[in-house]
């Protein structure tokens, strides 16, 4: 097995507040299968979609100092959860490939910024780097019985030539995982469709419907819960559920995981180190289901 | 030599950028030159006569013309001079257009470059000699290349005009693309009733000979005379003995082998004749599905075979033909949409291709001419059709209209409210092309009597929703996003080069284009020749287009191999190359590098010496480069003729 995997680790801002269960997920599973993370030290956030909707230059300004910061740990790759910040620094990169634009972007920072340093999501090293096959190995407390669905969002994979990740419209590296994890993968025919993103706050009733059609939907093709791998797409689903159950006059009761909470519960961690109880939508009900056998053909029945 | 210089303006392409008089001012200066001047169209009667007149006036011994490329009208000026009774290789043109006028707007520039062209055509002038043709045999023989329905109009015509006809099929039957289909466009007569007699027309008639199941492995010589080996690919059934009675189908337990006919709707047997009307109807075996040939068990067929015609033993056969002329027309094969991620990229057993539609829509096809969905044979309701799948695409490398797929679909859209009165179609919609006879009045139909909803805008996605599909798009006039209930999706898939174009293009030596599409002669002026004498194109091979196009080009390609065929003999072309017998060593390399194989050694008085075939020389000049004692020598491109072309460009 590979034990040489060795990333600098771009949290990103939301890890330190609304998703910080998948960072500690994050952390955790890695610390697990032996990948090394190295913190990028002073990092700061990448601009967000703040930054990007207002000024490029700014934007990628943020995005290139936190790159140059990781070139100066001496590491060539970089990883992070959050697929945002992964399009942030990937979008930087790219745009200070341009001299013109580099300079305009040098002239804000202190010094001229190294950005030769490639950016992956976490989700990406352990499909490429580590490898399903190998996850399958580690796994002590299959999900058996657990029919879950993988939701990427919109931006994971796209746009695909700037991400160059799994498959644009139909991606499977979640389901993939879910699959070596023991779980039984539903296939979620909305998983690359918008949750409605920031939108919650100036058009909440945006979020409510295209939220509300993934819960929908999801419910539909009998997921018990559902796994994602980004921060804004887990907080419209999950925390806000209820204000959708309220727009929509449903009923559900779905909880939503990163990926890699349910990663770590394959892999033996406790329920603690993965942050399971910082969701919102309770887990309590699917995990005990889980837990025993009898539960799970009772259910099947 | 007194040499006449005649620099064209060619209305404003030359003129607007070009200082032709001061060209034709510089080239009164060079050696030789004793009459210039510049006209307004050279290539007019006027403009001829003018070169007519100068000649006869000033006793020239040869002519330069400034205007467009030589591929445009060298041919025109070299007759123009012969009027005048000079030799016609005692002609020059300098491209002053497409390489000077057309690519830049500096007048001063061009002007002085034009001058540099001008004079380097007179000197390589002094250096031409006069080269005279010579006469050869031609086979009235005519090859065929592909038996769909611009191939079997070429056959018959070619037919009918006396000359015999050798055609080539890869397929085990002929009829192409048009015997899959159920009705046609604008007038929905039925495809196979209008088709079959000319089906039939080919196997029947005494002048055409048909090689079905048979590819093209090799073709050599030239004009008149190529040479053609053919790859009869083993059927594995003796087609002298077969009678096309079915038995074998009925028999053979292999029946999940890949239906190619019915577009994978549906299976077929491992031996089998893909529809009842297929010309020749003979039965093949698909060695894929075959248990006797794949796990040497079974041999049913072989059992009830009446005429005892199978033979697992059979092998590739090979034969070689003689013709003077070919007419390729290798059709179209269908984009590979599973690129469409968004389409379900094949995931969507409900999501279909145009012609898989066709094949079900057919009286003879799988279902009967039942439209069934494939996922559970149920009928649909609401039926959705996608317009422009891999067809004015850049981003997968499809940025060309097809043409045809707007008229298919609003003919599919009618023939399913025929099927199935209840049922509500839609058509997503880029623009309609509808440019043809009829044609808009037929997708106006579709729309205002068959009730078809045509909503223009793209499809972002599709997904399943229980056991339908959810078909989102936009409506780009309404500016809203529309959602569909679809049970059956059919995608107007658009055209690509036939699999194997650009192979088989090689072996005919004529180019294609960036997306394996055959180049016609002239976009305009030559359609249906190559730029390879005695090669002919039709139909879908040269570029996407419907049954009239092809069936067109089948016929104008035929009048073309009649037209060359009306000659006894044809000249050859004098521009190749010559062994000094002098100078040769005998070394054998130009032999060796010869692509045609038209070098060959010879003896003189106890020496070996290279001898061109002239009749096989194409005049490419690999040979003269190749020569270490400059002892090949091209015709009107010799290397004396070359270098005073160098001499005046860098004389200082």
């Amino acid at each position: 097995m590979n034990t040489s995997l060795n990333y600098a680790y771009y949290p990103g801002c939301s890890s330190t507040g609304t998703s910080i269960e998948y960072d500690m997920s994050s952390r955790a599973v890695c610390a697990a299968l032996d990948i090394q993370l190295n913190d990028v030290p002073d990092w700061s956030c990448c601009g967000s979609t703040p930054a990007h909707t207002v000024d490029h230059t700014l934007s990628s300004a943020l995005s290139a100092r936190n790159l140059d910061q990781v070139a100066s740990m001496g590491l060539d790759s970089c990883i992070t959860p959050c697929p945002s910040c992964l399009a942030n620094l990937k979008t930087a990169k790219h745009r200070m490939e341009d001299a013109g634009f580099r300079d305009k972007v040098n002239n804000l920072l202190d010094k001229p910024a190294n950005t030769q340093v490639g950016t992956k999501s976490v989700l990406q090293i352990l499909v490429e780097d580590y490898g399903v096959e190998n996850i399958k190995k580690k796994v002590v407390k299959p999900l058996t019985g657990r029919a879950v669905g993988a939701y990427y969002g919109c931006i994971l994979n796209r746009p695909a030539e700037l991400m160059q990740f799994d498959d644009r419209e139909h991606p499977m590296a979640m389901d993939n995982i879910m699959e070596a994890l023991g779980a039984t993968v539903v296939a979620f025919p909305l998983k690359v469709e918008c949750c409605g993103a920031s939108f919650g706050i100036p058009r909440k009733d945006l979020v409510m419907r295209l939220s509300g059609k993934l819960l929908d939907t999801a419910k539909g093709i009998g997921a018990m819960a559902l796994v994602t791998a980004c921060p804004l797409c887990q907080m419209n689903l999950d925390m806000r559920q209820a204000q959708v159950n309220n727009a929509n006059d449903s009923h559900h009761d779905m909880p939503i995981f990163y990926f890699t909470q349910l990663m770590g519960l394959a892999l033996g961690l406790t329920e603690k180190e993965l942050g399971i109880d910082k969701l919102c939508v309770s887990p309590r009900t699917v995990l005990d289901a889980m837990a025993s056998e009898q539960s799970v053909k009772e259910r099947a029945a | 030599m007194k040499i006449g210089v005649f620099v064209c303006h060619c209305g404003s392409n030359i003129e607007a950028t070009v200082d032709t008089a001061a060209v034709a001012a510089a080239a009164r200066q060079f050696p030789g030159v004793a009459f210039a001047t510049d006209t307004m169209y050279t290539c007019s009667e006027p403009g001829q006569d003018e070169i007519v007149a100068a000649i006869k006036e000033h006793n020239l011994g040869g002519v330069v013309v400034a205007s467009c490329t030589p591929r445009m009208h060298e041919q025109t000026f070299r007759r123009t001079v012969e009027r005048a009774g000079l030799n016609r290789y005692l002609f020059e043109m300098a491209n002053i257009r497409e390489h000077v006028s057309w690519i830049g707007k500096d007048r001063e520039a061009n002007t002085n470059k034009s001058i540099d062209l001008v004079r380097m055509a007179t000197e390589k002038l002094t250096h031409n000699r006069p080269l005279y043709s010579k006469k050869f045999d031609i086979n009235k023989r005519v090859l065929v290349i592909g038996g769909g329905v611009a191939g079997i109009q070429a056959a018959l015509d070619c037919a009918d005009g006396g000359l015999e006809v050798v055609m080539v099929e890869k397929t085990s039957t002929i009829g192409g693309k048009m015997a899959k289909l159920d009705k046609t466009f604008p007038t929905v007569d039925c495809s196979s009733c209008i088709l079959g007699p000319r089906m039939v027309d080919v196997a029947q008639h005494p002048n055409i000979t048909l090689y079905a199941y048979s590819e093209i492995e090799e073709i050599n010589g030239y004009v008149g005379n190529f040479e053609i080996k053919v790859k009869k690919k083993a059927t594995y059934v003796d087609w002298d003995l077969c009678t096309g009675c079915g038995i074998c189908m009925e028999k053979c337990p292999s029946k999940k082998a890949t239906d190619f006919f019915n577009e994978g709707i549906g299976k077929t047997t491992a031996i089998n004749i893909p529809f009842p009307q297929a010309i020749p109807k003979k039965a093949k075996i698909d060695p894929a599905f075959c248990t006797k040939l794949t796990k040497g068990k079974c041999g049913v067929c072989a059992k009830v075979c009446p005429s005892g015609c199978i033979n697992y033993e059979m092998q590739d056969e090979f034969i070689t033909e003689k013709v003077g002329a070919i007419v390729t027309a290798t059709g179209f094969d269908l984009f590979d949409w599973s690129v469409y991620g968004e389409y379900g990229g094949g995931r969507y057993p409900d999501v279909i291709t145009g012609l898989q539609y066709e094949r079900m829509l057919s009286a003879s096809g799988p279902t009967g001419g039942h439209i069934k969905r494939p996922s559970d044979g149920k009928e649909p309701k609401n039926i959705v059709f996608i317009q422009c799948v891999g067809s004015r695409d850049k981003s997968v490398g499809r940025p060309y209209c097809t043409g045809f797929c707007c008229m298919y679909t609003a003919k599919q859209a009618i023939l399913t409210k025929d099927h199935l009165p209840e049922s509500q179609s839609y058509v997503f919609y880029m623009d309609i092309r509808a440019i043809g006879k009829l044609y808009d009045e037929f997708t106006r139909r579709a729309m205002e009597e068959y009730d078809t909803k045509y909503i223009r805008g793209r499809v972002s996605m599709i997904y399943p929703k229980g056991d339908k599909l959810l078909v989102r798009g936009a409506d780009t006039l309404m500016g809203s996003q529309v959602e569909v209930d679809a049970d059956l999706v059919v995608l107007a898939v658009g055209a690509e080069a036939a699999a194997g174009a650009s192979k088989l293009a090689e072996k005919l030596r004529i180019s294609y284009d960036t997306y394996g599409f055959y180049m016609e002669g002239h976009p305009k002026l030559k359609p249906v020749e190559t730029n390879t004498a005695g090669v002919y194109l039709a139909g879908a091979c040269q570029g996407p287009k419907d049954i009239p196009s092809s069936v067109a080009q089948g016929s104008a390609a035929a009048a073309k191999v009649l037209g060359l065929f009306s000659k006894d003999q044809l000249e050859s072309d004098p521009q190749v190359s010559i062994v000094d017998i002098k100078r040769c060593i005998g070394c054998g390399k130009c032999i060796k590098t010869c692509p045609y194989g038209a070098i060959k050694e010879t003896e003189l008085r106890g020496m070996v010496k290279a001898d061109v075939i002239e009749t096989i020389c194409q005049g490419c000049g690999i040979c003269t480069s190749t020569c270490p004692q400059g002892a090949v020598q091209l015709q009107h491109f010799t290397d004396n003729q070359i270098l005073s072309e160098v001499n005046a460009l860098c004389q200082f």
